[in-house]
């Protein structure tokens, strides 16, 4: 017994010695990146790539949502804070100067492509035919009476019949991202705030009082109509496959590696495919970018290789990899234009 | 007046079917309340089981690659174009296919990770150039997955990831023998990946390691020191209730707050890495040193003083009689705790998240401040990727943690089987 235990207390003194090599987060020699989770399955491939086809580490990358990768990225310029930052919209004017007051002077932006966000069912029903106006009316907490007037009252529509007499008589029952997640702010403002303008008493409210307008148009009803259902959009998926008469909302991806499984409704007119996606027939898409510390390239080994990779043709190009993992990439043009900021490292003005 | 007085055995025998029919049903709820259990694991383990074991067979496609010596040059090894030569290889089987995007869609059944085989054959045997070989190639997920059945042959062509085409090749393949799943041999050697067929879990496996060795390493020796100075040396006052009371609240604090914790000391003023193994330990340990603590007190009460008062009296030391006797005795206990602690470690996620270990890593960490994600947070972020391929891979994972769980739980089974004495 008094064996054991000698031999037990020498074995943890000597992985104690063993586990205390110099560490300090200085001299890091891999990319580390953080933000957005729907640019992330982008981000991960290039950086596997860079990380297969170059000398350098494989970068490291945190998916921790759009805003907490701001906050992180713009923390500091030290080492020891991340050197690219996804975001699935646009960095905002106040986490510029939070960026601007800690020593981050000089951020680039480059903008990688588009993500398409999709309504969808389960292909055993029929497809739905929505409009904005429609989802609007759906989901929102308050909206404009059925009366008529411009007043305000709390949701009553318990079906999508009730809403538009030409949609099914399914009840309500939406799954989609929570208030954290990048995907839920793009729908809010592309879908909500758009069905929302359709009643021209709450477009006006825009001009007068806009906080009240995104109260008004961006609160979800909390009555079981929307589902928050966190950011696993597999589970959405298989949710819908067992319930056919809810409905999902996530990005294009997700669609487009279910594709038997569940189909995207209609949206004003036009079907959520790769094509309409990108010519921009289908309305509920977002740019995504990714920023970066101008100060880290040169310290950190391997920026502009990475940078190069990401913004080649073969990764975001129109039969690069990425469109593979269901990146909707952007006209050459702009490609070519977004490449060469990029290669500049030009820094960005967010107005 | 003459009632016969009813007597004890009477009064016994009327309430006797009643109290029998009580204990049956008090038997039958403890019986009820095991077979749902038993029932919700077998679900469980069953869904899990029934989802992940396909992922332990990967399906291989077998090509004659021509190792051209136009292509590859003795100084050129580390560029060359190795994706060519697998192209070539698989236009060989196929020579009747023309056209750009056919060919495209033909190159595109074969995983990009054979290229990247192809390299490491070629720079550790240079001999290979100018040769022909058979090699089996790993194939791209969506083929394995129509191979698996996981993708529906009878659905329309644009509702699935595999074309009417690539299935006629499949087809074609497994009928000459050229298409066979095989043992996922990538899944236990690789780190992490984008391609599902390329991912595996030794990164989180290693890290996962290295987390605990630190926490194992430090927690230890700590709770159990604080044990017995806790129960052996302690005086009883006010402070040693005091220090009671917060251990015994550490132990049910949720783990979220250990990772705020680890976030604000160990990052932020400490200046420690990242997502480095090293603070995912440390942020552990501070988890798993109440339980240990706790674990290990009971431990040592659990000693008979008639050992204590024995050692004392032939003439040993407070010290003497603690390592000499009482640490032995208790300690079977504290293994115990000390594996059940562990075991919660290696399960946790929520801390991780807090110091950057929930990332995409591909590098299989080397070293205790190599970024590093770990077995559980694996799983999580498996679990919310895409491509369809990942959803076998997340539950073989799960199979593969669980299998880990059991056996050090086994183990502490096991140690208290065998150390432990009863008085």
């Amino acid at each position: 017994m008094q064996k054991l235990s000698m031999t037990l207390a020498a074995a943890s003194l000597m992985l104690a010695s063993a586990a205390t090599p110099t560490l300090a987060a200085d001299g890091r020699d891999y990319i580390s990146m953080v933000g957005s989770g729907t640019v992330y399955p982008f981000a991960t491939a290039v950086a596997e790539q860079f990380g297969k086809t170059t000398k350098f580490k494989t970068p490291k990358i945190e998916a921790t949502g759009t805003g907490g990768g701001m906050k992180l990225f713009c923390a500091g310029a030290g080492v020891d804070t991340p050197d690219i930052t996804n975001a699935s919209r646009q960095m905002k004017k106040s986490e510029m100067e939070s960026c601007q007051k800690n020593g981050v002077t000089e951020v680039v932006e480059v903008k990688v492509g588009y993500d398409g966000i999709v309504f969808a069912n389960s292909k055993k029903v029929a497809p739905m035919k929505l409009s904005r106006k429609d989802i609007y009316l759906a989901l929102a907490k308050q909206v404009p009476s059925p009366e008529g007037g411009d007043k305000l009252v709390a949701n009553p529509y318990k079906t999508w019949k009730d809403v538009n007499p030409a949609l099914p008589a399914n009840k309500i029952e939406v799954f989609g991202p929570a208030p954290i997640s990048g995907t839920r702010d793009a729908f809010t403002e592309l879908v909500m705030d758009n069905g929302c303008e359709a009643f021209p008493f709450i477009k006006a409210m825009q001009k007068s009082d806009e906080k009240q307008f995104k109260a008004v148009c961006q609160t979800l009803r909390e009555d079981g109509g929307y589902v928050e259902a966190g950011d696993n959009y597999n589970l959405i998926v298989q949710k819908l496959e067992t319930s056919p008469a809810s409905m999902g909302i996530f990005g294009f991806s997700y669609l487009d590696q279910n594709g038997d499984k569940v189909q995207g409704s209609i949206i004003d007119g036009s079907v959520p495919t790769f094509d309409n996606i990108a010519s921009g027939k289908y309305v509920i898409s977002r740019p995504l970018f990714f920023y970066i510390k101008k100060a880290h390239v040169g310290v950190i080994p391997g920026m502009n290789e990475y940078i190069a990779e990401f913004t080649s043709d073969r990764a975001w190009g129109k039969e690069g990899y990425l469109a593979e993992k269901g990146l909707i990439p952007a006209p050459a043009d702009e490609r070519k234009a977004n490449a060469e900021t990029a290669k500049a490292l030009k820094p960005v003005v967010i107005k | 007046m003459n009632e016969k007085p009813i007597s004890t055995m009477d009064r016994v025998s009327v309430g006797l079917a009643k109290r029998y029919r009580k204990e049956r049903r008090f038997r039958l709820f403890g019986l009820a309340a095991i077979v749902a259990s038993l029932l919700f694991l077998v679900l469980l383990l069953g869904s899990i089981g029934a989802k992940g074991w396909t992922a332990f067979q990967q399906t291989h496609i077998r090509l004659d690659v021509f190792f051209d010596p136009a292509v590859l040059d003795v100084k050129n090894l580390a560029t060359a174009n190795y994706a060519n030569l697998v192209k070539n290889a698989v236009f060989v089987l196929f020579p009747e296919v023309e056209g750009r995007q056919d060919k495209r869609l033909l190159a595109k059944m074969v995983s990009g990770g054979a290229a990247f085989e192809l390299q490491r054959m070629v720079v550790s045997n240079p001999e290979l150039i100018g040769t022909t070989k058979s090699l089996w190639v790993i194939a791209k997920d969506e083929v394995d997955m129509f191979v698996k059945g996981y993708i529906p042959r009878n659905v329309p062509e644009s509702e699935r990831r595999v074309s009417d085409k690539q299935i006629a090749w499949i087809d074609q393949l497994a009928a000459t023998g050229r298409l066979e799943k095989k043992f996922n041999t990538i899944f236990f050697q690789a780190g992490d990946s984008r391609e599902p067929e390329l991912a595996g879990i030794r990164g989180a496996v290693m890290g996962s390691l290295f987390t605990l060795m630190v926490t194992l390493v430090l927690s230890f020796p700590v709770g159990v020191a604080a044990a017995v100075y806790l129960e052996e040396f302690a005086p009883q006052n006010r402070w040693t209730d005091l220090i009671e009371v917060n251990v015994n609240n550490l132990a049910a604090i949720p783990s979220i707050v250990f990772g705020l914790l680890g976030l604000a000391v160990f990052l932020n003023f400490m200046n420690l890495p990242r997502s480095a193994s090293l603070v995912g330990g440390l942020v552990l340990t501070l988890m798993t040193l109440p339980t240990i603590i706790i674990a290990s007190r009971a431990s040592l009460k659990s000693v008979p003083p008639s050992i204590r008062e024995a050692a004392l009296g032939v003439g040993a030391s407070k010290m003497q009689t603690i390592s000499h006797h009482i640490l032995p005795l208790a300690l079977p206990g504290i293994m115990t705790g000390t594996i059940i602690g562990m075991a919660r470690a290696l399960g946790e996620t929520a801390p991780l998240l807090m110091i950057g270990m929930v990332a995409f890593i591909v590098d299989v960490p080397h070293s205790f401040s190599d970024p590093a994600t770990v077995l559980p947070v694996q799983i999580y972020l498996w679990a919310g990727s895409p491509e369809r391929a990942f959803i076998e891979r997340t539950s073989a994972a799960i199979m593969v943690l669980l299998f880990i769980l059991l056996l050090m739980n086994a183990t502490a089974v096991f140690l208290r089987n065998k150390f432990e004495r009863r008085w």
